[in-house]
């Protein structure tokens, strides 16, 4: 039996695991803090994205690399 | 990707109700299904075709959006009376959201001022782009073609960068990477992380996040709703198979997609805007 088809998506699926674990300890740890000290809600959250545009950079990353023309064997 | 160039879309040159008003069509073997393809933000030109303002139906249904939305915002925003109309407290709702949630929340009340018009620009320009992808007869987000995010982020590095330099001189690079309580000895190599995710990481992420939600939105609607059409004409009626019957499910999704994906377009706006905001603050602040 031949399987055809592209790795790259399975790659990425790989890849976004790691954002993915990521992105919810983020947004899980705010939550908790603002249930904490609600009054720090708007620095938090400033916090969170940051945090979470940085996460999420390494999935981005793993679909760049997916367009890089790599020589083939 | 291979499985994709299977099923070509079809070409259609002539300026017809069909090609501007329908996705393209993939053509494939009869009794067989195909699923969407990237070929679909790349449609045929319809108009000016071969000089370089040539206009496709994605390109088309920005210009479309781009004039409903300056249209909206000033028939919106004529006339305000004290005591709200309805529609004027639906415009006063979404503003007043934006201006004090995102933008004077993050930059304060001074600095918020300053970048007030290009953070509202981006934030209702992203916002009607995206909802395209949602309209019937529309149905394709033309924020999924890189260019315009491309340009959007490429305003934002520029404005952080400007309003870095204009507030520190170049006191704006040695803050950014020269981090002050860290050993001497590792200071290079943050420094060089630094560079790394500030000057180039953060322009193309900005990018990507918002191209690759609306292509991906894209794509899981068009599956959905193909599906349901294949299950229901091709297997249903033509085969006459029961397991046609399986399209009612796929239909259900569909429509749960359509509600995710108004989300979706919110949120991409609410995002690009507030890192935007997020990376102006971050060149403003003084030392960290």
């Amino acid at each position: 039996m031949n399987v055809v088809g592209a790795l790259a998506p399975l790659a990425f699926g790989l890849a976004v695991i790691g954002s993915g674990i990521g992105v919810g300890l983020i947004v899980g740890k705010t939550i908790e803090s603002v249930a904490r000290q609600p009054e720090l809600q708007g620095r938090l959250q400033t916090l969170m994205w940051i945090g979470i545009a940085l996460t999420e950079a390494l999935c981005f990353i793993a679909i760049g690399v997916a367009f890089i023309p790599f020589p083939a064997p | 990707m291979l499985a994709a160039r299977r099923c070509a879309p079809k070409q259609e040159k002539a300026l017809n109700l069909v090609t501007l008003l329908s996705l393209p069509t993939v053509e494939c073997e009869p009794g067989q299904f195909c699923g969407p393809s990237i070929e679909e933000f790349f449609p045929a030109p319809i108009l000016f075709e071969g000089t370089p303002f040539e206009l496709n139906r994605v390109l088309l249904i920005r210009l479309v959006a781009v004039l409903a939305v300056v249209l909206i915002l000033w028939l919106g925003t004529r006339n305000w009376k004290l005591v709200p109309t309805r529609g004027q407290a639906a415009m006063e709702f979404v503003i007043g959201f934006v201006r004090q949630g995102i933008i004077i929340e993050t930059l304060g009340e001074k600095a918020g001022r300053r970048f007030m018009v290009l953070l509202m620009t981006i934030f209702f320009l992203t916002l009607g782009l995206n909802l395209t992808g949602t309209i019937p007869g529309l149905q394709i987000a033309s924020t999924g073609l890189i260019g315009q995010a491309i340009v959007m982020a490429v305003i934002a590095y520029v404005t952080f960068i400007y309003a870095g330099i204009k507030e520190h001189r170049f006191k704006f690079f040695k803050n950014a990477l020269w981090l002050p309580g860290v050993p001497i000895f590792i200071k290079p190599v943050i420094a060089l992380l630094e560079f790394l995710s500030t000057f180039i990481i953060r322009p193309v992420t900005l990018t990507l996040r918002l191209t690759m939600n609306m292509v991906a939105g894209h794509m899981l609607l068009t599956l959905v709703f193909l599906a349901t059409n294949f299950f229901f004409v091709t297997v249903l009626f033509t085969q006459g198979n029961a397991l046609g019957l399986l399209g009612i499910g796929t239909f259900a999704f569909g429509l749960a997609f359509v509600v995710l994906e108004i989300f979706v377009a919110g949120l991409q706006a609410y995002v690009f805007t507030i890192l935007t905001a997020i990376y102006i603050q971050m060149a403003l602040a003084d030392e960290h």
